[in-house]
Order: C-alpha cells, then structure tokens, then sequence
C-alpha cells in the first residue's frame, strides 16, 4: 500500500483519480442518503442507464460526453420522475424501458460514431484515472450545485421524502420539489459515473448511505458518513486497484459492497444483544 | 346553524369505476364534532380527501372556510389512517412534529423560534413532549398515533380531520385519544371517521352514515323516516346516545 502513496505523490493521474473520487463521494454522500431513504433506487438505476444515450448522442455530434451526460441526466429525472407522479401503477414497467431505451439509443450513435472507436466500457465501467482536469472542475460545480440545493431545501426535501401526502396538505409544491430531487439525483449520478461508470453506479449511491442508516438516525448525519464512506471506499479501491493492477472502478465497487456486507452482519449482531439483554 | 365551515353540495366521486360517494350533501357547523362511520369501502376515506383538496369531485362542489378546499388546506390539520411514511424513516418525534409548520414559515433554510415553540405545544398537549428526541421507530402503535395528533395540531387548524386514529390500538389508548380530541373540539371544529360506532357516539354531536351515499344523524332530532324519505333505499340507520353531561 505504500507503493500507492508513493506514486501518489508522484503521478498527476492519480492525484486527480483521488479527487475526482472525493469529490464524487460529497454528492453520494448526500444523495445517496435520500435515495435510500425515499427508497427510489431504482429510479435512480434508470436515471443512470439512461444516460448513455445522452453520452452517445454527444460523442456522435461532437459535444463533450459528460455535457450530454448531464443533458441526459437530467431529462431522465424529469421523465422518470413525470412517470412515477402520474403513472404510479405502471412505474416498474415505464421505468424499466426508459433504462433499457435509453442505453440502445446510446450503443447505436456511439457504434455510428466516426473516426476513433471510443471505449465503451469506461463509460459502462468508468475510468477514473483518465478524468480531465476540466472534468474534476465540473464535478467540483455539480457538488456545489447539489450542496446549495440541498442545504436551501432541507426541510422541503425531508417532508417530501418522509410523507408527500401531508407535505402536499401543507401547501409544499411537492412535484416541483419531487423533480428537483431527482434531477439532484441525476447530477449525482453523472458525478459518480466518472469515478465507477453508469452501470456500476447504483451500487456507490447506495450502499455507503445504506451502511450509514445502519447506526444513524438523523438524515443530515446519515448524509455526512455516507459521504465520508464514500471517500474511504473509493480511495481504498483505487489503492487496491493501483497495487494489484485492477479496474478501478470495478474495485471501489467490491470494497463498497463488502463493507455493507460486514456492516449488515455487524448490525445483526448488536440488534441481537440488545434483544438479549433486554430478555434478561 | 351558522354559516357551515364545511359545505358538500351533490358531490358524486369514483375512481374509474363503480361510485364511490353518490350524490353527497353535508354541511359542518363550526365548531362541531362529526362522527363518519359506515361499512369499509363505503367511501369514508375518499369523503376526506375530497374535503382536503386531494380529490376532486366529478359532480357536485366541496367547500371548506367558503373557499376551494385546495386554497385552504393549510388551515386544515390532517391524521391519516395509514401513515404514509416507512416506520423507520430516520427522523425524530420533533422532527417529524415540525413538519406540521411547514408552509407557514419562508421557503428557505430551518424553523423559525416561533415553529418550535407551537411543535413543543402540539407535543406536551398530546403528552408526547418527553418522547420529542425518540426516532419514530422505536415508538407503540397509540404513540405514533399521539405523535401524527401532535403533527396536525402544529399545523395550528381550524379544523381537524382524523381517519380510524385508533384502527390500531388498544382500548384504553382509544379512550385516552378521544378524551384528547373532546377538550381539543373547544377550539377547533374535528372530524373523525371511525369503524367504531358504539363508542364515537359518546364524543361527538353528530354522526355521518356513509355507504356509497350518506345520511346524518342528529343526536336525536332526525328519525328514520324522514331520513328513508330523502334518502331512498341506502339507508343504514345506527344507534346512538348522546351524553349530554360531556364537557
């Protein structure tokens, strides 16, 4: 491991994979949170999928990729989010064809793409040790945008999350803040795409707020662990994966998902002693 | 009567398919307490939404405080029969109690002082003010139920609308829960739907058959035949005494 951190030091590659990482983590971090507690992860699962028809669209007309991705993000939001308001009953099934619809649509204008071949798989896998530096400026933007966003609308965040039906009784325009939301959870996807890539997403989002909702009870903390969890899985996977040659992504990913795995276990465990002793 | 707090005029409603409330006329005094109960699926639920602005009618017109339920909403303090919430949403008794505020303060940031003190209000009058820093979760069925009180009593309404608050909980608890909303029916006009009609009958002044179409009955001055007369074939009549002793 020491080999990584002197390489740190030594490459501007890494030194950038590292942050762009962190700063991925802040917006999971938060997002995340919300995504499991409102229990929308597969909206989120969409939203992400989706995307790659946006990064497709963008590469075909010669945009910047991660533009269309955040284009693509954002109108997945509102249309995922205009299906499950208005459709609720068909809502796995309109949501699981937009997933797919969306992806299609990619593979064909990145396949009629001309010129260089790009590499699909690092917009499937992500590829964190090529984030531009113009990137890893962007992505410090989307932070802030979500940040102030979040930090502005707490309260109508939490109500609208908690209990849409009251927040709606209290005068809470609860679709605007309803989209709001998901397009916060789009630019958090496009965020976190750069780091493990659109499919592997879903897991990053997730499981650092989902261990975090293990031992916490309030979401402003359940927030700040998941972020800082976050921080810790993506560093330790991209050491991981710099030390033993791996895909980065695909690393941070197995480093996340086996400390939910443990975690989950952990919590059994001290559910099951505090039931024992409250018995005795 | 004075002028109704609530006027249902003709209101018919169906969700796609068979009517759910026929042709409903109500009016509500200021002030009163109202008993609706009826057999499930007679459309006891559905009623309420209409008077919150939730539904709309297809026929006929619902209005509360003079004006379109949807306009007024903020002044009516709801309970529902399910919460819609997940029990182990993290969030804490004050927390949850708070969001009863939402709506009056600004748009931006946290609660106000003001807020605070008038959630701490709702929490000590529905005597769950010690459990103000519990999580949600790990609260009893009749807590809960003093906790979503507590909620729309923070909402400060002119009325108050309460959907089976005691489906769930035990006896003693329910009794607890009416003997609460008779002291809050000094200050505020309520309306409880109930399965229970035997026992709301001891709190309210009148009670609301509903079964597809509804029928009121006055504590005593209304009997059956006028009621069979206006109402055709849908009648269901239900006993009821009326503790006149009652504070």
């Amino acid at each position: 491991m020491t080999g990584f951190f002197e390489a740190l030091l030594q490459y501007g590659f890494l030194q950038k994979a590292l942050v762009a990482g962190l700063l991925a983590s802040i917006g999971c971090g938060i997002m995340g949170s919300y995504v499991v507690v409102k229990r929308i992860g597969f909206l989120a699962g969409g939203i992400s999928h989706a995307v790659l028809g946006g990064m497709g669209a963008a590469l075909f007309y010669g945009f910047s990729p991660l533009g269309g991705a955040l284009g693509a993000a954002l109108l997945a939001a509102l249309l995922i989010g205009w299906i499950s308001l208005r459709w609720k009953e068909r809502e796995d099934t309109l949501i699981g064809a937009l997933w797919a619809v969306g992806m299609a649509i990619g593979i064909i204008f990145i396949s009629k793409t001309p010129g260089y071949s790009v590499n699909l798989m690092s917009y499937l896998f992500g590829n964190i040790l090529m984030v531009p530096q113009k990137d890893i400026w962007l992505m410090a933007l989307m932070d802030a945008v979500v940040l102030t966003t979040v930090l502005l609308f707490y309260r109508q965040f939490l109500a609208v999350s908690f209990d849409e039906e009251f927040a709606r009784l209290r005068g809470v325009p609860v679709t605007l803040f309803y989209l709001l939301l998901l397009c916060m959870v789009a630019v958090t996807v496009v965020l976190l795409i750069q780091v493990v890539g659109l499919i592997l997403v879903i897991a990053l989002l997730t499981l650092p707020a989902a261990i975090a909702a293990h031992y916490l009870h309030s979401l402003g903390r359940m927030m700040l662990l998941a972020a800082v969890l976050g921080m810790l899985f993506t560093t330790l996977g991209l050491a991981i994966a710099y030390v033993f040659d791996l895909p980065a992504g695909a690393t941070i990913i197995l480093v996340a998902g086996l400390a939910y795995l443990l975690s989950t276990m952990l919590n059994q465990l001290l559910q099951r002693q505090r039931q024992t002793q409250k018995v005795s | 009567m004075n002028t109704p707090i609530i006027s249902i005029k003709d209101a018919s409603f169906s969700y796609s398919g068979p009517m759910i409330l026929d042709r409903i006329n109500l009016e509500v005094a200021d002030g009163e307490f109202l008993g609706v109960v009826g057999p499930n699926a007679g459309g006891k639920s559905t009623l309420l939404k209409l008077v919150l602005g939730l539904l709309e009618p297809m026929s006929g017109s619902v209005q509360v405080l003079g004006q379109s339920p949807a306009d007024v909403c903020r002044q009516v303090g709801y309970v529902p029969q399910y919460p819609a919430f997940s029990r182990d949403f993290p969030i804490t008794v004050e927390a949850a109690v708070l969001m009863g505020c939402m709506g009056r303060s600004s748009w931006f940031g946290g609660y106000c002082k003001q807020d605070h003190l008038i959630a701490r209000r709702a929490m000590q009058e529905t005597e769950v003010a010690d459990l103000a820093k519990r999580q949600l979760s790990t609260l009893s069925g009749g807590q809960l139920q003093r906790v979503l009180v507590a909620r729309a009593l923070a909402c400060e309404p002119h009325i108050l609308i309460l959907d089976e608050p005691t489906a769930n909980i035990d006896m003693r608890v329910e009794t607890d829960i009416f003997d609460l909303l008779k002291s809050l029916n000094q200050r505020m006009t309520i309306i409880v739907v109930s399965h229970d009609v035997g026992f709301i009958s001891r709190y309210v002044d009148r009670v609301a058959c509903l079964n597809r179409t509804l029928i009121c009955h006055h504590t005593a001055s209304i009997d059956g035949k006028v009621i069979n007369e206006l109402y055709g074939s849908d009648v269901h009549m239900v006993e009821h005494v009326h503790i006149s002793g009652a504070p």
